[in-house]
């Protein structure tokens, strides 16, 4: 009765997530195969060898898990992955309850949740960087500038007017028009206002007033929206809007963003290259667990942050654990190639290399 | 009556067999709706015992200081499904009336069915046209839900009050006719007293259904946290829409605030059902009374 139990609520939270999904924000949901190529099917299907491997977590390495899988899986027969989706929290959780292989993060679990664990200890692997845009919807503005303290008294509503001397000094010699800001943010919770939040009460110097997390008390004349292309809809549909949305979302919905400042005191514009940049400048530890926001680094973009897998050091499946290992070398190695192309920036080299190092840890 | 069945021989086990059917799946409806019961309430306490009975009565919903207070949700669910009710009763009785009073014999089946069509819309196809269509004029706001919300309670709401209306006997109508009332005069006066307790029940039915709607909500009513207010075009929040938007990155203590955000709305709910519930028996009663 209590697995029929626990199967009907199962079925129950994934259709929560694909409601969530039906948005916008990702397509697949866990039941479902992740892309149409990862959909095609196998020759002799029945046979023993074959390898399922689940996975859930962060959508901000889904589009990257979906290419990866897609190109992997074509290359070795026997084995089919399934990333779910459904957000960091829900990865990290699943891969606490065993219902997963891996998980996706862009943040780490906390101590308390750790030791509830049921597989023991696990490792963090790093799979790419990526940088959250601030992009905005201001006609004759093509490129703005914003300091931390700028961004974070527009975002906490302290600044309303798109011509507030503050905008106007990060921004020499532009002409800001005179018309109200409209803050566009997340509605669902999310790793991507956590990272943001965070890097606003890490670098703002106090300006920041609202704290960080998942989940905001953003005031009430600000809109939400659900998933980054929920964020990107309302910033491209609302003259005067500006909301923090990850590069390949604000590409897609062709946004402007703004060049933000970094440590050196430079304004560096979000790309792969930067966000790249922004990894060469951070401390890293030995378990892999790093934050590469407001990183140090002449040509960093400040706002970078960054998605693991996160895997037992001991999976408990035994069969699978040579697949998880070849798939886990690819996201390291060749599958790094693809995300530029994807809009994220692949590992440093020296990450990377403690990376690949790292995979020896693992059993099996 | 047992003995009456032994007498025809295989009737028996047939007997025993539908009877061991019909109790078992009673019993499981039972037995999971107890356990759901039981698991959120356990998975609810962590939060009752950090907050007590703020968070019954605290307007702020904080995870990042971990407080939490259930009230605005409260406020934003009871809100939004009291503008679809203003909206929708309107129309669904009008439309209700029309089908049965009014509207030519060939246009009655088409119109009943166009309704209950409206009923198998996904919410979610609901909630964004509410977004592209509702929120670029009313903004993400407690309006717009609620306008999204009176739609898809239309069809619930229509539909029941049709086949109240249409119990109406027809004897009770020809009577008010007779006495040389209009069209109008004759609904209030035969119509209305007959079936009232019944559209009571159909409209509690349709605020059940909009109370519960999680995702059009969630996507349409702009999910501001801790906003009690009655500016219909300020964005607030519901306790399904909060439960949907949050689940995903919430720990422990979010979780366990958001459970127990569930298990409010679960005894709401159910409220607002048996009182629904209760009513419709009750005039069902007096409608089959005065039949005879």
């Amino acid at each position: 009765m209590t697995q029929k139990m626990s199967v009907l609520l199962c079925l129950a939270l994934a259709a929560c997530g694909s409601k969530k999904d039906a948005a916008g924000t990702d397509p697949g949901s866990s039941a479902t195969p992740a892309t149409p190529g990862s959909a095609t099917p196998r020759a002799g299907g029945g046979g023993g060898g074959n390898v399922d491997l689940d996975a859930s977590g962060s959508t901000f390495q889904k589009t990257y898990q979906e290419s990866a899988i897609e190109a992997f899986t074509k290359a070795h027969n026997g084995i089919k992955i399934n990333y779910g989706g459904g957000g960091s929290g829900k990865g990290r959780q699943d891969l606490s309850d065993l219902v997963v292989d891996f998980a996706g993060t862009d943040s780490l679990f906390k101590d308390a949740d750790l030791a509830k664990a049921k597989g023991g200890a696990v490792l963090y692997f790093p799979v790419l960087l990526g940088p959250i845009t601030l992009a905005y919807n201001l006609d004759g503005v093509d490129k703005l500038q914003l300091s931390p303290a700028t961004a974070a008294k527009i975002f906490d509503r302290e600044i309303k007017r798109w011509n507030d001397p503050a905008i106007a000094a990060d921004n020499p010699g532009a002409k800001l028009p005179d018309a109200d800001i409209v803050v566009a943010h997340r509605a669902d919770g999310s790793g991507t206002t956590d990272n943001f939040t965070k890097y606003l009460d890490k670098a703002s110097g106090g300006a920041w007033k609202l704290k960080s997390g998942s989940t905001v008390e953003w005031p009430a004349d600000t809109q939400a929206g659900q998933g980054n292309a929920g964020v990107a809809q309302i910033v491209k549909s609302t003259k005067g809007a500006i909301g923090y949305v990850d590069l390949s979302d604000a590409k897609a919905s062709a946004l402007h963003y703004a060049n933000v400042k970094n440590q050196a005191g430079k304004f560096i514009e979000p790309t792969a290259a930067s966000a790249s940049a922004a990894g060469d400048g951070i401390d890293v530890k030995d378990d892999l667990t790093f934050s590469a926001l407001d990183a140090k680094g002449d040509a960093a973009y400040p706002i970078t942050y960054q998605s693991w897998v996160v895997v037992y050091a001991k999976t408990n499946k035994a069969e699978h654990a040579a697949a998880l290992k070849q798939y886990l070398q690819y996201l390291l190695t060749d599958g790094q190639k693809m995300l530029p192309e994807l809009d994220f920036a692949p590992l440093p080299k020296s990450l990377q290399d403690k990376a690949i190092a790292q995979l020896g840890k693992l059993a099996g | 009556m047992a003995r009456a069945l032994d007498l025809r021989g295989r009737g028996d086990g047939a007997d025993r067999a539908f009877r061991g059917l019909a109790v078992g799946a009673a019993t499981v409806v039972l037995v999971v709706l107890g356990l759901i019961a039981a698991t959120m309430t356990r998975r609810a306490l962590p939060v009752l015992e950090h907050m007590g009975p703020g968070f019954f009565t605290s307007t702020r919903w904080s995870p990042a200081d971990e407080e939490f207070g259930a009230l605005p949700f409260v406020w934003g669910t009871l809100y939004t499904a009291a503008i679809a009710i203003v909206i929708a009763v309107p129309v669904s009785l009008g439309v209700a009336l029309f089908i049965t009073q009014l509207a030519p014999q060939r246009l009655k089946r088409p119109l009943v069915y166009l309704v209950d069509l409206l009923a198998v819309v996904p919410s979610v196809v609901f909630g964004l046209w509410g977004i592209l269509v509702l929120s670029p004029h009313l903004g993400r706001s407690f309006l717009t839900a609620g306008i999204i919300l009176a739609i898809m309670i239309i069809p619930i709401i229509t539909s029941l009050s049709r086949e109240v209306i249409e119990t109406t006997p027809q004897p009770e109508k020809e009577a008010a006719y007779g006495l040389g009332a209009t069209r109008w005069e004759m609904i209030l006066a035969s119509v209305w007293p007959h079936s009232k307790g019944g559209l009571v029940g159909a409209v509690m039915l349709g605020l059940g259904r909009a109370m519960g709607e999680t995702i059009a909500a969630a996507l349409v009513i702009g999910s501001a946290l801790g906003q009690i207010t009655v500016d219909p075009l300020a964005p607030g929040n519901s306790m399904p829409a909060v439960i949907a938007n949050e689940w995903g990155e919430a720990d422990e203590l979010h979780k366990s605030a958001l459970i127990a955000l569930a298990v409010l709305l679960f005894i709401i709910t159910i409220i607002v059902n048996l009182v629904a519930s209760s009513i419709v028996r009750r005039s069902m009663a007096r409608t089959a009374g005065r039949r005879t």
